[in-house]
């Protein structure tokens, strides 16, 4: 059988040195940020005020981290265990995407050092959906962490330590998949409370289901474009008949988000607004066609085989779920009262960054961590 | 693959149903939270507003809050929206040549924007660190700094637009009208109402202040009527002329009902309000949650389940 | 009808003061002071039957004598009679019939007459410079002088801006070291009448407060009696309302300065100077008799560091910030949009986005390729 092992080779590479340079840049800005107050670096507003860092680094950065959980529920909940080559990969574009998406909550939140006070009981408010969300949040981090403790340990030794963990990792396993399904729904609820600020076509009381369906797709999504990336760079097993299969759940899953979503907004008589060819209108057909588009190619098994049909497929169902995030969170939530919001400079660096250290983290961890398994 | 798809639908459809049920419940006509019985609150009377912005002065003077200047002239105290330095204001509806007062097409209007102190509010639900509370007696809204993050998730919450951050400072809070409850406890009015000279801002229980709404509903435009001034129960009055009412008071239930009531000669979507179902989105968004997550029973299910399902794969593992 | 109170002995002392003409006198004192109007009844009383007229004694230090001669000019006929019945006025160097040394005898001899039961009313600053040789008085240093006599005095009014607080010559570079009566006299209550020069009537005012009460009238912490300084030009101007709209003039002379709008931009410093001009006025001339009233801006004389300070042109800060006329629309526009930089950005990263995929895309399909072969 073959096993988990660090790809190698050299860690400075251009790609690396770029990266790090855009993590710089954003350092002056996160700087400006903690010395002057958000004002100075964002246009976040009284009127907007969740921008591009809560919709696009926190809830779009964890739907993205939800590779891990959707391989996990198809290996534990569906028993596939077939797909577990994949879950290590996935479940480390999660540790990546929670803990940075973390990381963007401390630079986002105005009180920074109080932030602890969600973890006091006697501070807790527990009708708060965005409590839900940030303990499940910050519990599911941790428990990211001690899943992916055996590559760490693999890496450094401590085989009785890696025994016993391997013994209780059930728990965390069982929590892992547990923690997204409450969170990944809740960051839909989320939105819930929002009511007449958020357009029709996408406030719905199904925001928790809708969420929570398209982070599943869009984990599975997220394994195949990860796949099909380092599958392209670097000498890993070729795992692509796993990743066939997982297209065709895919499918099947894309199909059912679909009819609920227009099924709603049938029934609660706003689906015309999709057709009034304005901003809000066409972003709702962008969103769902660039489901619907690679749900048709999905559904052919021919298809399923082709690498690049696979791999546009995967690149469009993740658009689609990112927009359907920025939809939800920002271009179809209006404060009223003539708002505008559109991120500034500081603000894109400052993701820019974020992203930068991911894909920096990712590039050490495979090359120097027992992640994919070798050709 | 058949069986996988199948295996895979058995499995959405649970999780569809564990998600379905909360929507469903949502949905259903669940009347949130009620009125309080002691509830303070404001009646402002667009009608009888004359835009002297008194009670902006008044507002700021009573909360010591900073001057706010827009445009390129640091001149006057000019907002032109509630702000972290703006608690109060006063702003004008104005249409075509606004020649009458009260009169939706070629007229204008006031209209008094302060927090709303809703019956079921949507900021003291969404907050996570219990910073924004409403008084149990009172029914009074207010903000408390030490327990607040800065998540800014009232802000996004409160359909009036009321919770504003300090954006500009390194060290923010959120600021908001708390009805000057520092007054209140001095056995003293809110500073918008003792000031304002026509009884435009009357200040008083909330279910005095609906029977004095109900009452103006019901006057004969063209005729004098005695308003009280300050407070609905003040024996100071003022004699006016009754206005042509639209047949609505506003916050009677909207939005679920807010302490903060308003009367106005113009339709309350022309002046800036937003209009709500009566069942406050707090209550939707709390009874998904609530249904999913009451006592942390349905969690734990799922987590007992979880553990035997993966107990299952590692045993297939292992063999 | 007669007053038989007002007969006789009273009659006589107000010489040719009919008293209609002197009752008025008094209302308008009392209500000048803030007082009810019965209080000039009080007044009338005081003035009529003074226990014994009051010594005044009237420095002159670094000054032009306005402030004389503002009072002098008062235009109620009798007033100058009036006050010099009133008071005894034992020293004036302006108004004095004698001179030299005879007038600093009198000095001597009233000080030590009436020690601890004069007025002392100071004009003009103090040199303190150079041991104060830049302003003596018989051959000694006026400093000296204040000091001797402020010692012995019942009250020490300042009057006028110099001996409130330096007046102009205490403008940068300050070359005698100018200073006000206050400061000079530190730990005496100094009652200050500033003004270049002040209305006479607030400094009438308050000397028969104090013969009438026996006590100083209520004074803010710069010594200003608080009926005449307690409140800013800005907020009782006659153009305030042309400030609130915003109708300002632009310069002198034109259209607005001719309608009368408010002077604000042309450096009127009515919102940072405190004193009631626009309520009392001068002169009895009616309305309009002061200076913004004229069309010329408020120049501040009354306040330490901004008359004789604050250029003439320079715009004044505003103290007491109230809302403008106009009011908030229902919806305003704001909130940042899309911007150059931002855009730059966000093209520069989908078009690495869109290349990477392309060649991620090309990779997978020469893999493809290598699987079918």
């Amino acid at each position: 059988m073959k096993t988990e092992q660090p790809l190698g080779g050299r860690i400075l590479t251009p790609a690396f040195l770029i990266c790090g340079l855009l993590f710089l840049i954003s350092l002056i800005f996160i700087a400006k940020r903690f010395i002057y107050g958000l004002g100075a670096v964002s246009n976040l507003s009284d009127g907007y005020p969740w921008g591009l860092w809560i919709a696009f680094d926190v809830v779009i950065g964890t739907a993205l981290g939800c590779g891990g959980y959707a391989m996990a529920l198809l290996v534990y909940v569906f028993n596939k265990g077939e797909y577990h080559p994949l879950v290590r990969p996935a479940l480390m574009t999660s540790l990546f995407g929670y803990t940075l998406a973390g990381v963007a909550v401390v630079i986002d939140v105005g009180r920074y050092w109080q932030l602890y006070n969600i973890f006091l009981p006697w501070h807790m408010n527990l009708n708060s959906v965005l409590l839900e969300v940030a303990l499940c949040v910050g519990a599911y981090v941790a428990v990211l962490w001690i899943e992916f403790s055996p590559a760490f340990l693999t890496k450094f030794g401590g085989e009785n330590a890696k025994a016993f963990m391997n013994k209780i990792m059930f728990v965390f396993i069982a929590l892992g998949i547990l923690l997204p399904t409450m969170h990944q729904s809740s960051l839909g609820t989320v939105m819930v409370v929002a009511g007449s600020k958020l357009n029709p076509l996408w406030w719905t009381p199904l925001l928790p289901l809708l969420f929570l369906m398209s982070c599943i797709f869009l984990g599975y999504a997220i394994v195949v474009f990860e796949s099909s990336i380092t599958g392209s760079r670097y000498p890993i097993a070729d795992e692509s008949h796993l990743l066939e299969k997982v297209s065709g759940v895919m499918a099947w899953l894309i199909a059912a988000y679909l009819v609920i979503r227009f099924a709603d907004l049938i029934i609660r008589g706003h689906l015309g607004l999709a057709f009034r060819g304005d901003l809000l209108g066409n972003m709702f057909l962008l969103e769902n066609n660039l489901l619907l588009i690679p749900m048709a190619f999905l559904f052919i098994p021919a298809y399923r085989k082709n690498a690049r049909v696979m791999f546009f497929c995967a690149v469009s169902i993740v658009l689609a779920a990112v927009i359907y995030r920025f939809n939800t969170y920002i271009i179809g939530f209006d404060p009223g009262n003539g708002w505008h919001y559109f991120p500034s400079v500081g603000e894109l660096f400052i993701t820019l960054g974020i992203v930068s250290l991911e894909i920096m983290a990712f590039l050490y961890f495979i090359k120097r961590l027992p992640i994919y398994r070798r050709s | 693959m058949k069986i996988e798809r199948r295996d895979f639908l058995k499995g959405l459809a649970g999780s569809a149903v564990l998600a379905m049920a909360p929507a469903a419940s949502a949905i259903a006509a669940s009347s949130g939270k009620t009125r309080l019985p002691d509830a303070l609150g404001l009646l402002y009377d667009s009608t009888l507003c004359v835009g002297c912005q008194t009670c902006m002065v008044a507002c700021k003077k009573a909360n010591n809050m900073p001057i706010e200047y827009s445009g390129s002239q640091r001149l006057w105290d000019n907002p032109v929206d509630l702000s972290s330095k703006t608690l109060n204001i006063i702003k004008a509806y104005e249409n075509g040549t606004p020649k009458v007062k009260d009169r939706e097409i070629d007229g204008y209007a006031f209209i008094k924007r302060q927090c709303m102190h809703c019956v079921d509010p949507a900021c003291v639900s969404a907050c996570p660190a219990s910073a924004m509370t409403k008084d149990a007696k009172t029914g009074i809204v207010s903000y408390n700094k030490d327990a607040c993050i800065g998540c800014r998730y009232c802000q996004v919450a409160c359909p009036f637009d009321i919770p504003k951050f300090e954006w500009d400072n390194p060290f923010p809070k959120i600021v908001k009208c708390q009805l000057c409850n520092h007054l209140l406890v001095n056995g003293q009015i809110p500073a918008c109402a003792s000031e304002c000279p026509t009884g435009a801002t009357l200040f008083g229980p909330v279910k005095d202040l609906l029977i004095e709404a109900e009452r103006r509903q019901t006057m004969i435009p063209g005729k004098y009527y005695e308003f009280p001034v300050s407070e609905v129960s003040s024996a100071k009055k003022q004699v006016h002329k009754a206005r042509n009412y639209i047949s609505y008071i506003y916050g009677k239930n909207d939005g679920g009902g807010t302490q903060t009531l308003m009367l106005a000669g113009v339709p309350f979507n022309k002046l800036g309000l937003p209009m709500l179902p009566d069942r406050s989105y707090a209550a939707m968004a709390e009874n998904i949650q609530h249904t999913l997550y009451k006592g942390m029973i349905l969690p734990i299910l799922a987590f007992g389940g979880l553990i035997y399902l993966v107990k299952r794969v590692e045993k297939n593992k292992k063999e | 009808m007669r007053d038989p109170n007002f007969t006789g002995p009273i009659q006589e002392k107000l010489k040719g003061v009919s008293r209609r003409d002197f009752m008025k006198f008094c209302g308008i004192m009392a209500v000048s002071m803030g007082l009810p109007l019965g209080a000039g009844t009080q007044i009338a009383e005081a003035i009529t039957n003074p226990k014994r007229r009051p010594p005044v004694v009237w420095l002159h230090g670094q000054e032009c004598t306005g402030c004389t001669e503002s009072l002098l000019w008062t235009s109620h006929p009798s007033l100058a009679h009036l006050i010099l019945d009133l008071i005894s006025l034992d020293y004036h160097e302006t108004l004095e019939v004698g001179a030299g040394h005879q007038a600093e005898a009198a000095l001597e001899k009233s000080v030590k007459d009436n020690a601890g039961k004069f007025i002392l009313v100071i004009e003009g600053s103090v040199p303190i410079k150079d041991g104060g040789i830049y302003c003596k008085i018989g051959g000694r240093p006026f400093a000296d002088i204040v000091k001797e006599t402020a010692a012995k005095a019942a009250a020490v009014i300042a009057i006028g801006s110099c001996a409130s607080w330096g007046g102009w010559q205490s403008s940068a570079p300050n070359p005698t070291g100018a200073t006000g009566i206050p400061e000079f006299l530190k730990g005496t209550t100094v009652v200050t009448v500033p003004g270049c020069p002040p209305n006479a009537y607030n400094f009438l005012s308050t000397v028969l407060y104090f013969l009438t009460f026996k006590k100083l009238p209520a004074l803010d912490e710069l010594g200003r009696p608080k009926f005449a300084y307690g409140r800013l030009i800005h907020e009782n101007c006659e153009r305030r309302p042309h400030f609130d709209a915003g109708r300002f003039a632009e310069e002198f002379g034109d259209e607005g300065h001719r309608l009368g709008y408010c002077l604000y931009k042309l450096g009127c410093k009515g919102p940072m100077t405190h004193a009631n001009c626009p309520s009392i006025l001068f002169n009895e001339v009616g309305s309009g008799a002061w200076p913004v009233g004229t069309g010329h801006p408020c120049f501040g004389c009354v306040e330490e560091g901004v008359g004789f300070t604050i250029p003439q042109f320079t715009q004044a800060d505003i103290e007491i910030v109230t809302p403008a006329a106009e009011h908030a629309p229902i919806q305003k526009q704001r909130g940042a949009g899309i911007s150059k930089g931002s855009a730059a950005l966000l093209g520069g990263i989908g078009g690495a986005a869109i290349g990477a995929g392309a060649v991620v895309a090309k990779g997978l399909g020469d893999k493809e390729k290598g699987d079918n072969s």
